[in-house]
């Protein structure tokens, strides 16, 4: 029983062992969920899965399905940003412990209730708890707020290395503002969802494509998801930042831009409603300019920091190009998250200019489904690049070494970057393969995505099961993990029956 | 020597899904549905929409049991050109015919459609199913009963009042797809594979051509089998056959502040859920294409 305590301690309460246990419940929901569509139903599993589990899969009821599932999803990634944070950025330990409990209390209720209202029959009393699990993530986010507020006096950081106003850390700022974003999103997407059965009806956004007149309801969750999606991509980049230890020129002209386009870029989305699209969209651009820029401001620092300390350990003082290209590339889990931040710029970036430059003159002669391909597969390949870049900095969390460490970086790097390149050409195939000739194109790029997903999915997969494999071994990780959160190895020993209370107490 | 072996695998995977064959000939399969039939709907309140509305159609229309065909399609051109109700361009590449006009708003995205000579169907078209030999439009060979497709609107349009119907309102449509009962498919409230021509739903016309397949003959899902595929008959509640699947079908509704026209059905090339009754798609009027196609509705006292 103690043995079992002492894991659950780990699992629930330290930092790694949290991010573990949300990791691998949204990679269970992946598998699950992932049974239902795509190949997994042109293969028949679908019809398996759907005989094997009891989804109640009513044709009427799919958009509100997806809302919630990717709802669900969604909130298990907050989770674990939100331990990224409190396990990165100093604070009270009673702040860290509430806002941790907050947020797996929090997403754990709305994961389960909401799917099992969704998928499992219409049981409304699961709605209300899935609805409780979503306002307990909001109030995490304002016990965040409130701990990551920069003008604490316990929290000054004066060193010149990094970006502070008068002592201010505004790293800490940065933070605090996409904290406080996130929330007011949130509150945006909240009010549009709290009118659902009041004339207001589920939909997918990329089914609103053409309306000429959407209703401002439908505007506010058009731009809850954009926003939310795109502060979660900030809160990454400030994690990974802090991981990189950040310092430097580059982070004091980042720090600022990057509050500065969070503001905007999430002012530009709240416009969306009261202007109706048109020049809000503008205004987002700028915002997610200025973004963009402190992120190639992050990469540029990181990949210089990964070289310069590979470099030094080899003792090379003065590299050719290719000793430097080789030190990059040493170390793919580190060069990834990165890397996967450069690479998302070809898949949804550069599309998505593209596309609204070019979109009159050639994406809206396509028929709207070929134009619904687009987004759809714009921001999956987002989300997913968010994942893989999670997923890298948590191998990293977790200990991997040596030549496995290199495995798994690469298979998470090469079969994500293939699937997602994939998945571009596939969603803009129409430029240049017809309707008529397109199955050759959709055969090889569909193929392509389904084996670099698998080869992600195989990866992590082999993560979970060590992981798991580890929890069942007395002095595994994970007990070196649990002490690093200030709960003791003696401690565990003791819950363990392997030092007695009285030994303890001498 | 293992990367080597595992790179040959990819590379043959990578080809064996290259290796789409060309459509051949198709099976010439009758499937005992007249092309030529009429359903009545007769007046009355339905539930439209996913989320089922309350909707009243206060009189009696008749619809088209199937798609318009190939065959029908060719007669139209054929008879509509030797009378000049429609007329070719000059170097006979495509059928044009007159269109009086959309009212244009000059809203965000919105296209004028004015008053003039539109593409009907373009005759040289890779992938169109009917042959020109420079007289008489005729169908290849196979495709006679499957809808005619790479059809615009203004071609679906001017086929329906050429025999004194139009295309279907959206309400229309739906009403005619899933009866009063608020029903998501035609036949029911699931889908199977053997209900409809969708995309991997492994009919016989999906092989050699890869999983968005090709047309089925009209009538095809009735319950029959064809030579060892067994379907399941799924009419709608009035009696149409490939109100889910096959081709999309235009319908009639110009729109305030926008150019393009919907589509309701679903095609050969969608997954199941395009095939609800309530999903629709866009395309400017003028687009052609083949998962395309229409039938008409008319009038009853012009039936009568």
């Amino acid at each position: 029983m103690q043995a079992i305590q002492a894991r659950f301690k780990f699992l629930f309460q330290s930092t790694k062992g949290l991010i573990l246990v949300a990791i691998a419940a949204i990679a269970l929901v992946t598998a699950l969920w992932g049974m239902l569509s795509g190949p997994m139903a042109e293969w028949g599993v679908r019809e398996v899965a759907v005989d094997l589990f009891g989804f109640d899969l009513d044709p009427a009821e799919r958009e509100g399905r997806i809302v919630i599932l990717y709802h669900t999803i969604a909130m298990g990634v907050v989770a674990i940003l939100v331990y990224m944070i409190t396990g990165l950025i100093p604070m009270k330990e009673h702040e860290r412990v509430s806002i941790n409990f907050s947020a797996t209390v929090g997403y754990i209720t709305s994961m389960v209730f909401g799917l099992a209202f969704a998928y499992f029959g219409r049981n409304w009393a699961f709605h209300g708890l899935y609805l409780l699990g979503l306002s307990i993530m909001f109030f995490t986010g304002v016990l965040l707020a409130v701990a990551l507020r920069p003008w604490r006096k316990d929290y000054r950081n004066p060193d010149p290395a990094y970006a502070h106003l008068r002592g201010m850390n505004l790293e800490r700022a940065a933070l605090f503002v996409m904290s406080v974003a996130t929330l007011g999103s949130a509150v945006f997407g909240a009010v549009a969802g709290a009118s659902y059965g009041n004339g207001f009806e589920t939909f997918l956004a990329e089914d609103l494509i053409r309306w000429p007149d959407k209703t401002d309801l439908q505007f506010a969750i058009v731009g809850h998801l954009h926003i939310m999606l795109a502060l979660m991509a900030v809160a990454l980049a400030l994690v990974i930042g802090r991981w990189f230890d950040w310092k430097g020129t580059l982070h004091k002209i980042s720090m600022p831009i990057m509050m500065l386009g969070t503001t905007v870029m999430t002012a530009g989305t709240w416009a969306v409603v009261p202007m109706h699209g048109g020049a809000a969209h503008t205004i987002i651009y700028a915002g997610s300019t200025f973004v963009l820029l402190a992120g190639l401001f992050l990469v540029i620092f990181g990949f210089s920091k990964i070289i310069r300390e590979r470099l030094a350990e080899q003792g090379i003082k003065k590299a050719s190009f290719w000793q430097g290209l080789k030190a990059l590339l040493h170390d793919p889990v580190r060069f990834g998250t990165l890397w996967q931040m450069v690479y998302m710029n070809f898949c949804t970036s550069f599309v998505g200019i593209f596309v609204a430059v070019k979109l009159d003159e050639i994406f809206r002669v396509w028929p709207s489904r070929d134009e619904r391909l687009i987004l759809t597969g714009h921001w999956h390949i987002l989300s997913g690049i968010i994942a893989t870049i999670i997923l890298l900095y948590y191998a990293d969390m977790a200990g991997l070494k040596g030549r496995v460490r290199k495995v798994f970086g690469w298979t998470v790097i090469l079969g994500s970057d293939a699937a997602f390149g994939a998945v571009t050409v596939f969603e803009m195939k129409r430029l240049f393969v017809s309707e008529l000739n397109q199955q050759p194109v959709t055969d090889i790029t569909m193929l392509i995505a389904d084996i670099g997903l698998a080869l992600v999915l195989v990866a992590l997969a082999a993560l979970m099961v060590w992981r798991l494999v580890d929890l069942f071994e007395r002095d595994g990780r994970w007990r070196k993990e649990l002490a690093e959160t200030g709960y003791t190895e003696v401690e565990a020993d003791t819950r363990e029956g392997l030092i007695s209370a009285q030994e303890l107490a001498k | 020597m293992k990367v080597k072996l595992f790179l040959i695998a990819i590379m043959a995977l990578v080809l064996a899904a290259c290796s789409a064959a060309e459509a051949g000939e198709p099976p010439v399969i009758e499937t005992g549905v007249d092309p030529e039939a009429w359903a009545r709907v007769p007046a009355g309140e339905f539930l439209m929409g996913q989320f089922d509305h309350p909707t009243v159609i206060d009189y009696d229309y008749e619809i088209m049991v199937t798609h318009v065909t190939n065959a029908q399609f060719a007669e139209f051109l054929n008879a509509a050109l030797a009378d000049g109700t429609i007329r070719f361009n000059e170097d006979k590449t495509e059928v044009l015919g007159y269109y009086p006009g959309d009212e244009f708003h000059g809203y965000r995205h919105e296209e004028r459609i004015d008053e003039g000579d539109w593409l009907l169907f373009p005759v040289d078209e890779e992938g169109v199913r009917l042959e020109f030999d420079g007289e008489t439009f005729t169908p290849l060979a196979g495709y006679e009963n499957h809808p005619a497709t790479f059809v615009t609107w203004f071609g679906a349009r001017a086929y329906c009042e050429y025999y004194g119907g139009r295309l279907p309102s959206e309400a229309e449509w739906e009403k005619a797809a899933r009866g009063t009962d608020g029903r998501p498919y035609p036949w029911g409230g699931e889908i199977e594979r053997n209900n409809a021509n969708f995309y991997s739903s492994r009919d016989p016309f999906e092989e050699g051509v890869g999983k968005q397949g090709d047309t089925t003959p009209v009538g095809f899902y009735n319950g029959k089998t064809y030579d060892g595929y067994e379907t399941i008959d799924s009419p709608s509640p009035y009696g149409l056959y490939d109100m889910a699947g096959n081709v999309w079908q235009w319908t009639g509704n110009v729109y305030d502040k926008q150019h393009y026209r919907y589509l309701r059905g679903g095609s050969k090339g969608e997954y199941e859920h395009w095939l609800r009754v309530w999903a629709s798609i866009n395309i400017a009027p003028d687009f052609a294409g083949p998962s395309v196609g229409f039938r008409c509705v008319r009038d009853v006292a012009a039936a009568e």
